[in-house]
């Protein structure tokens, strides 16, 4: 029998999603989301040093419901980026791996990077004066 | 190499169906993936309607009443169906569990049985695992000294020093883990993956081992120990509730703090 005919064994089509793997790629696709938002704050800073009509522009592309909705993703990322890669710190130092804690730091993740995404988003709109 | 999708021979496809015999109470669909080596066609999938009345209660129970009763070609590995020796090691309802200690009871609707994920299939449920071993191999289990025996008694251990080797010495290798790992989905070649690792740490955490530098150094690799991404499917499917993510994490430690 040659070797190269033998079929694959299904693998994502077939492995039930699980909160360990959901959990970890998530901090992947943030990681990956953090950079594009990087470059976002980047063109702002530069627009903001281009004189008053540049930031306008600027303003305006992320005052938008589009541009708003792409900075909530954006916090979002950088909050559970943040509260994961901490998760990650604490498993490096050895801790926290029986079963029930690494669901329980999981679920924290996701609640406090949910809360504190609401909490900037509220300081932003309230305090700040939403942009405008 | 990260790919998602399955090639093209690998693709499964709907199979046969076997009813459950006339009479049958408490019937229940077991979904079988099925490949036979010596026809040229992709897997598929069969599906089995049994009897839950005249069957055992796990699911090994349902695929011996299969190759028993209904189709004879039915190709899985078996041996002490007590959770013990680790072959019929398979993907269960979409975890990696052994077949033998999986209640039939415990899964909803339609019981979805694959071989182990992303390795290449001999027959039907059973999965070539000659890489895997391989790589056992490559850590060189077993104990290594350089200091003579002492004289008249074995190399002694202390209660706490023996004591560290508890959740090691229990695993079966049965490669739930590995293979629940999309690490090693994606890089099973080089990356040694948590069962290989686990075992590595075993005799890295034995008090009587005197190669413990020289294996750390074999294992400071990006890939045969850094592939790890702490993602934890490893621990999460274990079957023997043993802990291969702590193991690695405690490598790493060392590794770093060595010197």
């Amino acid at each position: 029998m040659p070797k190269g005919k033998r079929p694959l064994s299904p693998h994502l089509q077939v492995y039930r999603p699980q909160l360990t793997m959901i959990l970890s790629i998530f901090h992947r696709i943030t990681g990956v989301a953090l950079f594009a938002g990087l470059a976002l704050l980047v063109y702002w800073l530069l627009a903001a040093g281009a004189g008053p009509g540049p930031f306008a522009v600027a303003q305006g592309l992320l005052g938008s419901w589009l541009g708003m909705v792409v900075l909530l993703g954006f916090s979002f990322a950088l909050f559970y980026h943040l509260c994961n890669g901490v998760r990650h710190l604490v498993w490096d130092a050895g801790w926290g791996f029986e079963l029930p804690q690494v669901y329980a730091s999981g679920w924290a993740v996701v609640v406090v990077s949910i809360l504190l995404t609401g909490a900037a988003w509220a300081f932003g709109l309230t305090v700040m004066g939403g942009g405008s | 190499m990260v790919e998602f999708t399955l090639p093209k021979n690998s693709r499964v496809v709907k199979g046969k169906h076997f009813a459950a015999p006339e009479g049958a109470g408490n019937v229940k669909t077991f979904k079988v993936y099925r490949w036979d080596p010596d026809k040229g066609d992709n897997p598929r999938l069969d599906s089995f309607d049994l009897d839950l009345d005249d069957c055992g209660a796990m699911v090994l129970d349902a695929l011996i009443k299969v190759k028993d009763e209904t189709d004879p070609t039915l190709t899985f590995r078996r041996s002490c169906r007590e959770g013990v020796c680790g072959s019929c090691a398979m993907n269960i309802d979409g975890i990696n569990t052994l077949a033998c200690i999986q209640r039939i009871d415990e899964i909803k609707g339609e019981v979805k049985v694959y071989p182990l994920p992303h390795m290449e299939v001999v027959k039907d449920l059973v999965p070539d695992l000659n890489g895997a071993y391989a790589q056992y191999a490559s850590i060189e289990p077993w104990l290594q000294t350089e200091t003579s025996a002492p004289d008249g008694h074995e190399r002694l251990q202390s209660p706490e020093e023996r004591e560290r080797l508890d959740g090691m010495w229990e695993c079966i290798l049965c490669f739930c883990c590995s293979t629940a790992c999309p690490s090693y989905w994606w890089n099973g070649d080089r990356f040694l993956g948590p069962a290989i690792l686990l075992q590595a740490y075993r005799w890295i955490a034995d008090s009587r081992d005197e190669s413990t530098n020289k294996r750390l150094a074999a294992l400071e690799d990006p890939f045969r120990l850094y592939r790890c991404h702490t993602i934890l499917n490893c621990t999460n499917t274990c079957p023997k509730g043993l802990n291969p993510a702590k193991a690695i994490a405690e490598i790493k430690k060392l590794i770093s703090t060595r010197r």
